[in-house]
Order: C-alpha cells, then structure tokens, then sequence
C-alpha cells in the first residue's frame, strides 16, 4: 500500500498529465471485497483499457468513477484535484460520461431529440433545436460520425445506436469517456467504424477508459491495458510490450483452454432441416428469402453474417415464432405447422439473440428463470414441483459454473456473463436435440466463453445438431463444421471452416462477393 | 423470506407515517389528532365494529384479487366494477329461476356470478387479441357500457313490480339460495368464501403451471413466447379468472344480506377500491387481506368519528395518504434491498476469492 502512494507521488511529480488517477481503492462489501488496493493512472487524452474476467471487479471500479459507489479507503483525483462524487451527476459535472453496454435511449425520439434529452438548450425559455442541432452536428462531424439527426432511433442500427450514446454523453461536456463493452454488440466492420471514431475523439483530447475482454481489440485500439484480477489490478502493460496469449494469462491467471480438434464424426441423420424457407416481411422486402439447409446429427453448423441480414427473422421462423411459406423439420417430422411449445418438445432449444429481452426474467429468481421453458417436465400434476425446479436449478449452476449465492436471487444481480452461463445451461441442461444458439457468447468473457464453447461441443459429441449464428468469426471458425453465409435474407455461400478465412468470410458477409 | 419481511417493515412505517401526516392535517383543521385516533381505535376495537370491519373487508378481498391476477401479467383490469355489478344481476336473476337443495342452490348463484364476470371481462380480452386495443381503455369504456346495460335490462326484464313498485330490485331469493351468517346479521359466510378465493389465488398464481405461466408472461412477455407460453391464451384466461373473481363483489350483499339486486341496495364503487387495496397488498394474497381489513377497520369508524365532530371523510383521507405513503416507501425500500442483493451477488464468495 505505502509503494503505491509513493508512486503516484512520483507520477503527479513528472509531466505526463494524469487526469485520471486512482490511487489504492478498496470497496468491501458485507463479507467480501470487491476492489482491493487498486490504482491506476490514465493520461490525458489516451485510450487506456481495462480487462478482466466477469466479477473481477471492472464493474465496481467504474460505478466508484462514475459516484455510483463510494470506496472505502483510496482516493480518487480528476486532472491531479483529489474529488469524491458521492452521485453521477456530481462525475458527469467533473466531465466523466459513461456508455453503458445496454442503451438507453427512447426508440421513438430522433436521433438529436435524444442526445439533447435532459440537457435542452433553450433561449428565453423556449427549447432552441437549432442551437442543438448545431452543435451536435459539429460533435459529430469532429469525431467523424455521419448520422441523419432526424431519423427515430427505432430506425437506427446497433451501430449507429452506440454512436448516438457517445454524442450525448460528449454533449454533456464529458473529457472522460467510459466506454463499456463497447464492441460487444458490434460486428467487425462497425468496431472498425467505432475506433476510427474513437481515435479521433483522442485527438480531440479526449481521455477514453475502454473496458473490454476481447483482446485483439484492447491490443490494437488502447495505448495502455490494465489487467484486474480477483479484485486486484495484476499489470499495467504496454499493448506492444505483451501479445494476445500474454495478456489472456495476465487475466484468468493460468493457461488458456485449445480450441482443440474433434474425436467425433458428424452424423448420418438430418435433425433439423429447411426447405424454401421465407418470412414474409411486413414492408415489402422479405427479411428471409428461399433458404434450404439441413443440420445433421452431431454437426455444428454456422451462420455467419452481419447482424440484420435475416438471421434473426431466420432463428424466429424456425422457432416458430412468425409465419413462414416452405417447410422446417425437426428430427425428421414436418414441425411447418406447429407452435413453439410443440417444437420445443420435438426436442428444439433456442438460446436467444439477447438475453435480456428474449431470454430473461429480470425481476424473477434464477430458479424461476431456469424453469422457463421447462415448466411442464417440471410439473407434478397442474403445479410446478417446486423442490424439483429449484434442483435443477442448482444443477445448471454447477455444472455451467453460474457464479451466484444462490438459486433464489433474481436474475438482475447477475453479471452478464453469469445470466448468459444460466441462459445456455438452462437450454442445454435438458440434452435437447437440435439447438439453435444465437450470439451464445455475446458479451461475456474469456473464461466463460470457454465454458460454453466446451458445453456446446461436449453436446455435439453426444449428438445434438447446432445451428449457430454469430457475428463472432473466431467463434463461427472455432466451432462449425460448415459455414452457411447470410446476405440480405438469402444463403449466399457455403464454405468449409478449414478453407475459410476471416477474410473470404468478409467478402461474403458484406456482399461483396 | 427477508424480502417478505422487507416488504412488511416498510408498509408499517408507512401506516405510521401516514398517520402522522394525517395528524397534521387534523391539526391544521383545529381537531385534535391524539383524540381523533382515540376514537378510532376506541370505536373500532370493539367485537360490533370488528365484525363490521371483516363484513366490510370482504368485497374487497374479491375485488383486489380480481385486480391483482391482472397485474400479476401486466394486465390492468379497471373493468371490475362493470364486471361484478353484471355479474351481480344476472346471478340475483338467475338465482330465482331454480330450485336446488340448499348447498347448491347458493353454488349454482356463485357459479353464475363468475361466469357472468368472465363472460363481460371476455368482450375486452377478445379486442385485446384481436385488435389488439389496450384493456386500460376498453375496460373503462365497459365500465359506461355495463352501467347502462344493466340499468336497462332491469328496468325491462328483471324489476320485480309484485310491491306496486316501491320495491326497487329483483325478486328475492329464496332461502335455499341464501349465504349461512357466521354471525347472526353481523357477517355472513361470504367471508369464509373470500378467504378461500385468496388461498387459490396463491395456489394457482404462485404455484401452479398456468399461474407460472401468468407471471412469465407478465415479466417478460417476449421472453415468455421465446419459452412457448402462448401470449394470447395467457391474455385471455388471465382476464378470464379476473372477471370471474370480480363476479363474485357484490355477492355478499346479493346472497348473504339483501337476497336480491337493486341498484340502490346493491354496493358499488369497490371496482376501483379494489385497485388501491391490490396496491397496497401488493398483489400478495396475505397482503391484500390485511389492506382489505385496514381499510374495512376504517370504514367501520367514519360513522362514529362523524358524531363527535370529527369529518368522516378524513377516514378516506387516511386511505388515500396511506396508498400514497405505502407506494413510495415500497418503492424506495424495494430499490434500496435490490441494490444491496445486487452487490452482495456480485460478490459472492464463489466469484471472488476472499482468503487472499
């Protein structure tokens, strides 16, 4: 503890402009400690990244930046003053602004109506858009962002949604940027897009403290990298002093897990197949346009593809979520004309696109949540078999590693890694025979990523079928044993893993082959 | 269990606090609150006023269950009131056209009532399926709609003229049709019958397959159909059971005190009392029986507080300040525990190595 502030005299002493510096936090929580001794400096106008694993402590440290949480001992000084914000409007003041992973933006405002929102200028007491408009066009346009300002958010992207929360949180005045998870939402081209924009934000000076677990980006945007483990900040490195390898170790502490060829031979039986499949689109484009695949017994097959090229209207017609022309069969039955219940009994599983709005019930406990979908097998008679569901519960947090007290919390507590970790379990726990698994790693980290890719594989060995789609090519390259590309609501290419590169795939997802 | 009792401590401190404020006001108005409370308990803690209070608490407890199954799926009945004075006609009607041995005779009536009920909360279910028109509108607007109706069908068809006219209802029912009293004209046996309507409540909303389905629907219904809950039938039998409880309102005054409907002797307005009580008991059935009796106990005591000067109408004022009260202090409690559950959660000891 004495090294530390030591140091961080040494530092205020030197040149280098430290506007943010946090020196030997600690935030105890009834029984536990949730940040120990932790510092860190970030220099003015540099992007410095943050990584560690789920409930490593990120989180904490940034509600404690941000005034959400007060630290127990430690201080915490903005451009070398020593401040405590005791609420984030008191942070938001000392020009700290915070994007959170989950927007929150009003779906039927426009796109200035909402960088504006709360902070309206007006002249003589009458809102002045004009003045708005302005400025937040000059905003946009210094940090390289081209948005329609009148267009609803509704008619937004992921992400051009995400630039719209950066704008309102630089219209706010905000130095500081705390970017959470950014990339997490984000298919390749548009984190390109969004570090383009964040390094000009840079060069406008703005200071950028990006929180990541995706290593090959924290290594190519941020001009430092600081490692938290079990509460503690283990390095601050240099991304040109360490590699992908190095850094993951810094993080889970230990080796990491090979991807690892399979012993096992893909099956001879369809399990889950389409013919001439389309959604009939509410505008006049169809969303799904005359798809045909089959999945057989114990394959993996992937659907690669930018995000809003069909492969969500896709997961809901196979579901049977939306009405379709063609057929779907499930484990060699015609399921065309069943409802979701039925097909789910077909032995059908759906890990959803976003767990928070199709998978989850926040306010409801993990037991509860976990019950989901299972509500008949875990039913004696009309009533639910309490003891049974809370059982098995307990089982998927075994066995998926679910980090939490208890069965009995709700699932809002969690961290999103955990809530995924209990969204997959609670899918593969009943050894379904087809899963179709959208996005099953979105937003979670190293370890956990591992954790499902493990479960999903170790199911394929024993025979499911998966039909899974990601935007995430190491994960669609990792795991697939075919390659289906979606572009504009049609099957554009099919491709061997081995062949394919992220490249090729590139070419394919934007169309441009 | 701590949640319960979380939920317990705050909605007594804000009785408390309601209280307070209310003495205040009493104070403003130059009554003495110390002995307007006096009063009160002094008048309601007797065995008369007690009984008075349990009779007075129990188309509540129907009323505010009714609300609740609504609420339990994000459906807001406001329709009760329609949908029991409906009921309530049709059940007095349909009461006199039979003859059953005792025990069914009354069943038959309460069976019609529920049917009654679902049958006019089925009209906003279907245009929410349908047409997908938001049962907060067509439930109020049924409201108008059933007041009419069931002033119009009387007067047509069901008015018994067999007293020249002074006798403003419908036929009485005949003793085999009547609600037993527990206690001779001071509560009849629709209490029992609400007690057991709360205990079902529990049952199917909080263990039940469809009652889990209900709240999974409620919670999130994106998710819900993501699991193969189908929305629509869970919209349709939620409203269903809602009208059905609502039904059985006025049923202690139809068939345990005046034998017949009348739009003068047949209560209304416990609709919308319903609503408060649902929130106050926070669509919990033990909740909401201890908000009907509060609530029954207040009313009890407004005709004595009114002979010693006292305004009745600050026994709704209390109400009214303790719904308000309760509201917020629930709000702020039930956010300040999720915070900590939160933290501690993401704390757990399985998740962060405290040894070290």
């Amino acid at each position: 503890m004495q090294s530390g502030s030591v140091e961080s005299k040494l530092n205020s002493a030197t040149d280098v402009v430290r506007v943010v510096e946090l020196t030997n936090i600690s935030k105890r929580f009834p029984g536990v400690i949730a940040n120990r001794d932790i510092s860190l400096q970030v220099a003015r106008a540099t992007i410095h990244a943050i990584v560690g694993e789920n409930g490593a402590g990120k989180s904490t440290l940034m509600k404690i930046l941000y005034g959400l949480h007060q630290p127990d001992t430690g201080t915490i000084a903005i451009n070398g003053a020593v401040t405590q914000f005791k609420s984030p409007s008191e942070a938001i003041k000392a020009g700290i602004g915070m994007v959170h992973q989950h927007f929150m933006l009003a779906d039927n405002l426009t796109v200035l109506e909402n960088i504006i929102l709360g902070y309206e200028p007006t002249k003589y007491g009458v809102l002045s858009l004009g003045d708005a408009r302005k400025r937040v066009q000059e905003l946009a346009t210094s940090i390289g962002v081209d948005l329609d300002l009148d267009l609803p958010i509704s008619e937004l992207g992921v992400g051009q949604r995400q630039r719209v929360e950066i704008l309102k949180v630089l219209f706010r005045g905000a130095e500081i940027l705390v970017l959470d998870e950014p990339t997490a939402v984000l298919v390749p081209q548009e984190v390109d897009e969004l570090f383009i924009n964040l390094r000009k934000l840079v060069a406008n000076g703005t200071t950028i403290l990006f929180i990541s677990h995706k290593l090959d980006e924290v290594l190519s945007i941020s001009d430092e990298i600081t490692v938290i483990r079990q509460g503690s900040t283990v390095a601050t490195v240099s991304p040109k002093s360490v590699d992908r390898l190095k850094l993951a170790e810094l993080m889970v502490g230990s080796d990491l897990p090979s991807h690892g060829e399979r012993a096992t031979k893909v099956g001879e039986r369809v399990q889950l197949s389409a013919r001439n499949l389309t959604v009939i689109g509410k505008d006049r484009k169809n969303p799904v346009e005359n798809a045909s695949f089959d999945v057989f017994e114990s394959e993996i097959v992937g659907i690669a593809g930018v995000d809003g090229n069909g492969q969500f209207e896709l997961c809901e017609a196979l579901l049977g979520l939306v009405n379709i022309q063609g057929t779907v069969e499930i484990g060699g039955m015609n399921a065309s004309d069943l409802n979701v219940r039925q097909r789910l009994d077909l032995g059908l599983s759906y890990i959803p696109f976003d767990r928070h709005r199709e998978g989850l019930m926040l306010a409801a406990s993990l037991w509860e949540n976990a019950l989901l979908g299972h509500e008949d097998s875990l039913s004696r008679g009309p009533m639910i078999d309490v003891d049974s569901a809370k059982k098995s519960c307990r089982e998927i947090i075994e066995r998926f590693g679910v980090m939490t007290p208890s069965e009995l919390v709700p699932a809002f507590v969690l961290s999103g890694g955990n809530q995924q970790k209990l969204v997959v379990g609670r899918n593969l726990a009943k050894a379904p025979k087809v899963l179709i698994a959208a996005h099953p790693t979105r937003g979670i980290d190293v370890g956990a990523q591992a954790a499902v890719w493990d479960e999903i594989r170790r199911s394929r060995d024993a025979g499911m079928s998966v039909l899974l789609v990601s935007a995430d090519l190491e994960e669609i390259l990792g795991l697939s044993d075919r390659i289906l590309v979606m572009f504009d609501g049609k099957i554009s290419a099919e491709l061997e893993p081995k062949k394919a590169t992220p490249q090729i795939l590139g070419k394919y997802m934007t169309g441009a082959q | 269990m701590r949640k319960s009792l979380n939920t317990l401590g705050s909605s007594v401190a804000a009785i408390i606090l309601a209280l307070v404020i209310c003495g205040v006001l009493l104070l403003i108005t130059g009554k003495n609150p110390l002995m307007a409370y006096g009063k009160i308990l002094e008048t309601g803690l007797t065995s008369e006023k007690l009984l008075e209070m349990l009779k007075r608490a129990t188309p509540l407890i129907f009323s505010a269950i009714a609300v609740a199954i609504g609420f339990k799926m994000n459906l807001f009945n406001i329709g009760v009131e329609g949908q029991y004075l409906f009921a309530a006609l049709i059940a007095a009607e349909m009461g006199t056209h039979v003859s059953l041995p005792a025990p069914l005779h009354v069943l038959f009536i309460l069976v019609v009532a529920m049917v009654s009920g679902a049958a006019w909360a089925s009209i906003a279910a279907i245009l929410k399926i349908t047409r997908g028109i938001n049962e907060v509108i067509s439930t109020i607007m049924l409201n108008y709609i059933a007041l009419s109706f069931i002033q119009w069908i009387f007067e047509t068809f069901f008015r018994d003229d067999s007293d020249g006219g002074l006798n403003v209802k419908t036929t009485e029912i005949a003793p085999s049709g009547r609600m037993p009293d527990l206690v001779h004209d001071r509560l009849n046996g629709m209490f029992i019958v609400a007690l057991l309507v709360a205990f079902l409540y529990w049952v199917i909303v909080f263990r039940s397959r469809f009652g889990f389905q209900l709240r999974a629907s409620g919670l999130n219904p994106i998710a819900a159909r993501t699991a193969g809950i189908p929305a629509n039938r869970m919209i349709l039998f939620a409203l269903l059971l809602s009208g059905a409880v609502a039904g059985l309102v006025a049923m202690p005054s139809v068939i345990g005190d005046v034998y017949a409907y009348g739009p003068s002797s047949t209560p209304t307005q416990f609709g919308f009392a319903g609503i408060t009580v649902a929130l106050l008991g926070r669509n919990h059935p033990f909740g909401i029986i201890v908000a009907a009796m509060l609530f029954g106990f207040l009313d009890s005591t407004s005709a004595v507080l009114q002979l010693s000067e006292i305004p009745s109408s600050i026994v709704k004022v209390i109400q009214a300040i303790i719904v308000l009260v309760v509201v917020i202090v629930n709000e702020a409690s039930s956010r300040r525990y999720n915070r900590k559950i939160a933290e501690q959660a993401a704390l757990s000891p399985k998740s962060l190595d405290v040894s070290r």
